[in-house]
């Protein structure tokens, strides 16, 4: 059980070196416009073909992901900060890690397409659009909390990401619901439902790749299997856990998600297998979480120091993007430097505001019960002890 | 009109009216629906607005409520109550409190649907009364007609709401005609959600009851009448929110309660509605405690003499209602 770990472990090192297949110079002569990086193959499932093996990366996209990625990295190492701090309570789950996951897919699909994931959410949630001051500031669970501090880090939404879902497997008959808005509007929107490896165990999983597929819905199930499901190694779970197989009928890719470019290129694929009508399609990215399951797990009583060492200092997507941009020429380690400290600094104002702002007015307790519907009474803990509800 | 064909042509208007509306569940389709409640409306509306689904309640249910995220308005059709206990998840945890944790930004507008409560001779797995559990929940809101026209303006009401809302239907009088008013035929004619209807003006009690045993009540006022008990029957229409000022109103003008329902004792409708007129100004009025009137706190058995004493029945309530009296 450990070798087939240990193998597992081992397919989420890199085997693909950072030098570019081949690079322009751009007229100032001293960047890159552009350059084209080989990436690894993904692995198909019925599908005669597969996303290309090479990609394209322009100096402008890699120093955008460059800088999401960090700011995912740092907002969730002081997500992880203030939680020791007692800023944070209760559940906590952690990305720093699968960057490369929330960044690759985001630059695969349109900004109007729908996304929907599990309780592990906040780096989707930045990737989305909301803003690292109003994610941080509802983990505190102050009033400038995107949520007002009503929802917390399980249930944050934005326009076109309907969460944070805390109950596991639950989001993905919701995300194949959405797919079947779309397609029932006749849009070309497509939506994207992430599960983990351990929801990948979920009844409701196959329950949804039964609707989704029978209905031709334009869904990109996406497992994103970071090895263990909370404390239990995936070979512990899953009788198979060839996660990207696991939708039976449906085809499937497996994705090297410590690679922002794979995970682009596998996406784009995706996403245009499901906008040309031909139904769902599972993309597994295979990925790894530096932190435990949540800020209670330490993280380390079932899998080694070793292990999580050698994923941080071989495949870190951050590093991977980093060396591959030096390599091609397209940005300099200064620059990138730069990068670093804009991004720290912006993260320690959203901390600060985070700290600062209000928590939620009392007399807000009971709003936003019902929608559109006239302002009623609200019981509190004794019967005198009553709240106003406005939708 | 039966309440079968109310819901139907609620349905159907409401269909009509908004191309987002659409309905989903098992046998819906081209079976017409398993009690043939949505007969009709395939042919009308086709594969697209009308949909078979697999036998998955959480998936289908998961599905319903996305597609409501996501800016449609569906019915989730349960083909019976008992079996959305597999999908309860997504009625509570996504349909419910989403638009709660998201501080407004994420609406749910779905209508889960179905028979609801005892049938005849389906026994203990069929037969559950699912008022006072989804009864509990904030974010929710559950009616419960009990004539045709309650079922079309409810259904109606629900489908327009912008929130979530359960309806629980009763299979028994899916058959049962009623006098169907003009306005009722209306396209627009609407039942407001969380207002009760006083169905029988009376003086000396207040019965409260919701669903098939209104028409119990009903009955064992037009016997007690011929006695010189004037009751008035209460049909409460909504579970949450519930019209507690109606019922408050009437108690004071009555002074002597008795609540009415299909479900078990513990926990249910009518402990809330005794616990709510405890604790508000009616209680002062109350010249008698407040009584229930329940299933029995069994199971629900098969054989008919086991199962006619299940559930409450005329002459049950009339007892209450001469006990609370003192007669």
């Amino acid at each position: 059980m450990r070798k087939m770990l240990a193998a597992a472990v081992s397919r989420v090192l890199p085997r693909v070196a950072p030098k570019p297949a081949s690079r322009m110079l751009g007229a100032a002569g001293t960047f890159a416009d552009k350059a084209t990086f080989d990436i690894k193959p993904c692995e198909l499932y019925r599908l005669e073909e597969g996303p290309p093996a090479t990609a394209v990366l322009t100096r402008e996209e890699g120093l955008k992901y460059y800088k999401t990625m960090q700011m995912v990295r740092r907002m969730e190492l002081k997500a992880d900060q203030l939680y020791k701090q007692k800023f944070i309570r209760g559940f906590c789950h952690l990305c720093d890690g699968q960057e490369a996951c929330c960044v690759g897919l985001e630059a695969g699909i349109n900004p109007t397409d729908h996304v929907i994931t599990s309780y592990r959410a906040h780096g989707l949630c930045y990737t989305r659009g909301v803003s690292v001051r109003s994610i941080l500031t509802e983990l505190t669970g102050r009033r400038g909390g995107c949520a007002k501090g009503k929802g917390g880090s399980m249930h944050m939404y934005g326009k076109y990401f309907y969460g944070g879902n805390g109950i596991v497997g639950s989001q993905t008959p919701i995300g194949a619901g959405i797919a079947l808005a779309c397609k029932y509007k006749g849009s070309s929107e497509i939506s994207l439902t992430l599960y983990g490896d351990g929801a990948a165990n979920q009844g409701q999983v196959a329950e949804a790749f039964n609707m989704a597929s029978l209905w031709k819905l334009p869904c990109v199930f996406i497992c994103e299997n970071n090895l263990y499901g909370m404390g239990t190694a995936t070979d512990r779970a899953a009788a198979s856990t060839e996660y990207y197989k696991r939708g039976h009928f449906i085809p499937g890719l497996k994705v090297d998600g410590m690679d922002v470019l794979c995970v682009r290129e596998a996406t784009k694929f995706a996403a245009d297998h499901c906008r040309s009508g031909k139904g769902p399609i599972v993309m597994e990215l295979h990925t790894y979480r530096y932190h435990g399951h949540s800020m209670s797990d330490p993280g380390v009583s079932y899998r080694t120091r070793e292990e999580i060492q050698a994923v941080r200092s071989k495949s870190d997507p951050i590093m991977l993007l980093k060396d591959r941009m030096l390599a091609g020429k397209l940005a300099s380690a200064d620059e990138l430097k730069d990068i670093d400290a804009d991004v720290k600094k912006e993260i320690e104002e959203a901390a600060q505001f985070a700290i600062t702002d209000p928590e939620p007015a009392l007399e807000e307790i009971a709003h936003h019960i019902y929608k559109d519907n006239p302002p009623f009474e609200v019981r509190g803990a004794n019967p005198w002890i009553k709240f106003k509800s406005v939708s | 009109m039966t309440v079968r064909d109310a819901i139907n042509q609620g349905m159907d208007e409401e269909l009509e009216r908004d191309e987002k509306v659409f309905l989903l569940g098992e046998e819906v389709a081209q079976y017409d629906g398993a009690y043939k409640v949505s007969r009709g409306l395939w042919k009308k509306y086709g594969d697209k607005r009308i949909i078979d689904t697999p036998i998955s309640e959480m998936g289908f249910a998961g599905i319903a409520v996305g597609a409501a995220m996501a800016g449609l308005r569906p019915i989730c059709e349960f083909m019976t109550f008992n079996f959305s206990m597999q999908a309860i998840d997504q009625v509570i945890n996504s349909a419910a409190k989403t638009y709660y944790m998201s501080a407004g930004l994420q609406s749910v507008p779905i209508v889960f649907r179905g028979p609801n409560g005892a049938s005849a001779g389906v026994a203990a797995q069929h037969s559950q009364c699912f008022a006072a559990w989804y009864g509990h929940c904030p974010g929710l809101k559950v009616v419960s007609p009990w004539n045709a026209e309650d079922a079309k303006g409810l259904i109606k009401s629900a489908i327009r709401d912008n929130n979530p809302v359960v309806m629980l239907e009763n299979e028994l009088m899916y058959g049962v005609a009623f006098e169907f008013p003009p306005e009722a035929q209306s396209k627009d004619f609407l039942i407001p959600i969380g207002k009760a209807k006083i169905e029988r003006q009376g003086t000396h009690i207040t019965v409260v009851a919701h669903s098939r045993p209104v028409g119990h009540c009903l009955e064992a006022a037009t016997v007690l009448s011929k006695e010189g008990i004037e009751c008035e029957v209460i049909n409460l229409r909504t579970i949450r929110p519930m019209d507690v000022e109606t019922i408050e109103a009437s108690v004071m003008k009555t002074n002597h309660l008795v609540t009415v329902e299909g479900g078990w004792p513990q926990f249910g409708v009518g402990a809330e509605i005794c616990a709510r007129i405890m604790e508000g100004p009616a209680f002062n009025f109350l010249d008698a405690p407040a009584v229930r009137v329940t299933g029995a706190d069994v199971p629900m058995p098969y054989a008919k003499i086991l199962e006619d004493n299940s559930v409450p029945q005329v002459k049950d309530i009339i007892f209450a209602i001469k006990k609370t009296l003192n007669i």
